[in-house]
C-alpha cells in the first residue's frame, strides 16, 4: 500500500504549438516500459490543462516535449502555471535545448533537461532521481 | 503543505466539497489499497450518494473514448458535473501502462473531472480500484460518474455491476447475426450505440442487433419493461448524441421508476481481491434481487437514509456535510 509499490504516474505533454510528437511518443514507450503509468495528453496544451490533468491524475512527474525553440518562454511559464496552482511537482523539458540555456532552466526551477540521444536508460533514471519520495 | 502530507480524513473533508486535488489523491489511494483505502471506504459509506453510474463498453477502436466525449460534453452542457473514469490496459510484461485517453476526451470537454486508469493486472475490463473510484466521485458530488472499459472482447462485462447503464458500442463490420447473438457482452447492454454509422454495414449492424433483440424476447429473456434502443451515432460529427443522452437518462428513469433505485448493490468498495468486480453479482442476478423500492419523491427524504448524515465517529472531518441528499440531481 505505500507509495513505493505504486508505478510512477508521468504526464506528457506538447505545450503551445509545436507539433513535433515523434519524440515524446518513444520517451511514452520508454516509460512505459519501465514500468511506469504514462498520461498521455498530446498536442497543443497549455499550462491550464496540463495543471488540471496533474491534480486529476495524481501525477508525480511533468515531461514536456519542446522542440520549436520555446523553451525559454513556455519552462518558466509552466512553472509559474504550477506555483499559482501550489502544485509542487517535478518539471522535466526535453527535446532541442542549446548547451548555454541549460543554467537559466535549471535556475528557473526546471527539474532536469533531457536532450537528444538520451538513452532509455538514462530517461528513466531521470525521472526516477527527480520524482520526490512521497 | 502538499496535498500528499493530508490525511485520510481531511482528503475526504476537501473531496466533499468537490476539490478536485483531493479528489485526484484519494483516487490513488483507492489504487493502492490497504489500510488507508479501508478506511476511506469506510467514510465514504457515510457519505449518501445519488450519481448515476454509466459504463461504457466495447471493442478496441469501435469510439469509446470519441463517443464518450461528446456524451461528457452533453451532459456538461445540460448543466451536469461529469465525472470519468478512463481504463486502458496495463502491461502484462512490465506493469507500465500509455494512458491515452485524455487525448481524445479533455480535447472535447475541458471542464469535465478525467482520471485515466490502469488495469494493473486486473482482467474483465475494468480496474479493481473502480468501483470504489466511482463511489468516491459520486461522494464529491460529480454526476453522472462515466466509466470507459479497456476495449473488451465478447466476456469482459464486470461493468455491469459497477454501473448503474451499460452502453455498448459496436461498429460496422464486426461481424453478422449469427456473432450478434453469442452469449456475452451483447446481452449486458441497456443501451446499444452503433457508432461510425456513416460506414457500409451500419444499417446491417442495427438489423442483427434488432433481431438478436427478438430472440430476447421469442425465448422469454428479456426484461419486458425496459427494451435495449439502438441508437446510430457518427462520433466524429456528433451527430446521435443527443439521442445518446437521452437513452441514458431515459434508462435512469426507468431504474427510478422501476423501483431498481438505488441500486442494491450500488458502488461496493473493493479494495482486496477477494472483492474483485468479476466476482461481485452479475447481470441477471443483479437485476433479479430483491431492491428496496423507492420512488422518486420518497428519494427527496427518505427516513431509510437519513441515519446516514450522522458524522461517523471514525470520520470526524465529515461533520456538518449534508448537502448530498438535499442537492440530489434528476435527470
Amino acid at each position: 500500500m505505500s507509495d513505493d509499490d505504486a508505478p510512477i504516474r508521468v504526464v506528457l505533454a506538447k505545450l503551445g504549438l509545436d507539433g513535433h510528437d515523434r519524440g515524446i511518443k518513444v520517451v511514452a514507450r520508454m516509460l512505459r516500459d519501465a514500468g511506469m503509468e504514462v498520461i498521455y495528453l498530446g498536442l497543443r496544451q497549455t499550462t491550464d490543462s496540463i495543471v488540471a490533468a496533474v491534480e486529476q491524475e495524481d501525477a508525480d512527474a511533468i515531461g514536456l516535449s519542446m522542440h520549436n525553440a520555446g523553451h525559454l518562454t513556455l519552462g518558466p511559464a509552466m512553472l509559474a502555471a504550477l506555483d499559482a496552482a501550489d502544485l509542487d511537482i517535478p518539471l522535466i523539458i526535453g527535446g532541442i535545448v542549446p548547451d548555454p540555456d541549460l543554467p537559466i532552466l535549471e535556475a528557473a526551477g526546471v527539474a532536469a533537461v533531457l536532450g537528444p540521444g538520451a538513452s532509455s536508460e538514462e530517461v528513466v533514471r531521470t525521472v526516477r532521481r527527480v520524482v520526490k519520495p512521497a | 503543505m502538499s496535498i500528499r502530507d493530508l490525511s485520510v480524513d481531511e482528503l475526504v473533508a476537501r473531496a466533499v466539497e468537490s476539490d478536485r486535488r483531493a479528489v485526484g489523491r484519494l483516487l490513488s489511494i483507492v489504487e493502492r489499497g490497504g489500510e488507508a483505502a479501508d478506511h476511506l471506504a469506510e467514510c465514504l459509506q457515510q457519505v449518501p450518494t445519488d450519481g448515476h453510474v454509466i459504463g461504457i463498453t466495447g471493442s478496441p477502436g469501435a469510439g469509446k473514448s470519441t463517443m464518450g466525449a461528446h456524451l461528457v460534453a452533453a451532459f456538461t452542457a445540460a448543466g451536469r458535473t461529469p465525472a470519468v473514469l478512463a481504463v486502458d490496459p496495463s502491461s502484462p510484461l512490465t506493469g507500465g501502462a500509455i494512458l491515452g485517453d485524455r487525448v481524445r476526451m479533455a480535447a472535447v470537454d475541458t471542464t469535465a473531472f478525467i482520471r485515466s486508469v490502469a488495469t494493473r493486472g486486473h482482467a474483465g475490463g475494468l480496474a479493481l480500484a473502480i468501483p470504489g473510484g466511482a463511489r468516491l466521485l459520486a461522494a464529491a458530488g460529480f454526476d453522472p460518474v462515466i466509466i470507459e472499459t479497456v476495449g473488451v472482447g465478447q466476456v469482459e462485462v464486470d461493468i455491469t455491476a459497477a454501473a448503474d447503464t451499460t452502453v455498448v458500442v459496436v461498429a460496422p463490420g464486426m461481424g453478422d447475426a449469427v456473432q450478434a447473438n453469442k452469449a456475452g457482452l451483447l446481452e449486458v447492454a441497456d443501451i446499444f450505440v452503433v457508432n461510425k454509422a456513416d460506414l457500409p454495414g451500419a444499417n446491417d449492424a442495427r438489423r442483427d442487433l434488432e433481431l438478436m433483440l427478438e430472440l430476447s424476447h421469442v425465448t422469454g429473456q428479456e426484461d419486458s419493461s425496459h427494451r435495449p434502443p439502438i441508437v446510430m451515432v457518427n462520433s466524429l460529427e456528433g451527430d446521435g448524441i443527443a439521442a445518446v443522452h437521452e437513452a441514458v437518462d431515459a434508462h435512469h428513469v426507468h431504474l427510478i421508476e422501476s423501483g431498481n433505485w438505488p441500486p442494491a448493490g450500488a458502488p461496493v468498495f473493493a479494495t482486496s481481491s477477494a472483492a474483485a468486480p468479476n466476482s461481485r453479482s452479475t447481470y441477471s442476478s443483479r437485476r433479479n434481487s430483491a431492491m428496496t423500492p423507492l420512488s422518486p419523491s420518497s428519494m427527496q427524504s427518505s427516513p431509510a437514509t437519513s441515519h446516514l448524515r450522522r458524522p461517523p465517529a471514525s470520520c470526524g472531518s465529515l461533520a456538518g456535510h449534508e448537502r448530498h441528499l438535499s442537492s440530489l440531481r434528476r435527470p
